[in-house]
């Protein structure tokens, strides 16, 4: 095994590790940890199995094999910036509505109707 | 179509989207206030100033959102109000005095006789004094044409937010409301729930004070943000 393997395993196991760990402290989401699980899994067995990813690699038509690793990585970090835009979408949307909750209740909880003249108090 | 007991008058809510207008929102209430018996809502659309307790002051009913939501978050915020305490009708004027509160019966009327959903006072129709800068009249004049081609309304102010909406479309819009320009989105709404809407004449004068949402920097960014989104909701799946 040479160095360059054993760094990598160790890197990827690294990241891992590290994901799992923040997932178990409850610091990131389950649901947003599934693309970095599978991400640095992925990158783990390559790792260890680097054989992989010349077949990977030739089975998609690429003949330098780092190239396509680098396809893959580009093609994954996108996925996650896509995901995250959803998520701060979702997040906007329902930021508006307990904003605008609040706003009602508020002055709901004020009971004031001094500004409409058609309600008598 | 109109659900409200014969006889009784309709409930009229004027709705103020108001964001640093601490210098003429007062003014602008107590004006109301002495022409016409309808509720005043002012939405404080997250303002660091003195607007919440000056239009409080002058007698409106007020809406502090806690933080800032943009025009559209604040104005359908109102159109909440509205659907929750069963106003019949909703008038929208700006909060910085561009709208001529003189006209606000202009904007009621079709709408009373029941002759429309929406009506949308137009600066540019009849006698108008309205000068407004170059980037500002090209966006108009780019919407107009995008609103006419896409739904065969014929507006002549297609971002005018001087406008009065009945019961009908309170309720849609207390639910959907885009977030910028929202009056030109509002016509593929209004175009698809086939509201009818008519333009009245009304006068708008530039702003007296505080400083207008839109600057010349801006006004590419929110055209093709605007544009983008009419564009989807023309596509989009709704209601």
């Amino acid at each position: 095994m040479n160095r360059v393997t054993l760094f990598a395993i160790c890197a990827s196991a690294g990241f891992l590790l590290y994901i799992l760990e923040m997932v178990r402290r409850r610091r990131l989401r389950e649901e947003y940890s599934i693309l970095w699980l599978f991400g640095s899994a992925s990158i783990l067995v390559l790792s260890l199995k680097q054989d992989w990813l010349v077949v990977l690699a030739h089975a998609a038509g690429i003949v330098y094999p780092p190239s396509f690793l680098f396809l893959v990585g580009i093609l994954f970090i996108l996925l996650i910036l896509i995901h995250f835009s959803i998520a701060i979408s979702k997040l906007h949307q329902m930021n508006k509505k307990m904003a605008q909750e609040i706003a009602l209740m508020k002055e709901k909880a004020m009971g004031g109707v001094s500004g409409d003249p058609s309600i008598k108090p | 179509m109109n659900p409200r007991m014969e006889g009784t008058p309709p409930r009229i809510l004027v709705v103020i989207p108001a964001y640093q207008e601490e210098r003429s929102i007062g003014g602008l209430v107590r004006s109301l206030r002495e022409r016409y018996p309808y509720a005043i809502l002012v939405v404080n659309d997250g303002a660091t100033d003195r607007t919440s307790v000056a239009a409080r002051d002058a007698g409106a009913i007020v809406l502090d959102l806690p933080c800032n939501l943009g025009i559209g978050g604040a104005v359908q915020t109102g159109f909440q109000y509205a659907r929750e305490r069963g106003y019949d009708v909703v008038v929208r004027i700006d909060g910085d005095g561009q709208h001529e509160v003189e006209d606000i019966p202009k904007v009621l009327e079709p709408i009373l006789e029941g002759r429309a959903d929406a009506v949308i006072g137009s600066r540019f129709l009849g006698e108008t004094e309205y000068r407004g800068s170059i980037p500002r009249i090209f966006g108009i004049r780019f919407f107009r044409l995008l609103v006419n081609l896409t739904t065969g309304y014929r507006v002549t102010d297609p971002t005018s937010g001087f406008f009065a909406i009945n019961r009908r479309l309170v309720a849609i819009y207390s639910d959907h409301y885009p977030s910028d320009y929202p009056e030109v989105d509002a016509y593929i709404l209004m175009h698809r729930l086939k509201a009818r809407t008519v333009e009245v004449p009304v006068r708008m004068y530039g702003r007296a004070e505080g400083k207008s949402s839109i600057t010349a920097f801006r006004a590419v960014y929110y055209m093709v943000k605007v544009t983008l989104s009419f564009l989807i909701n023309c596509i989009r799946r709704f209601g």
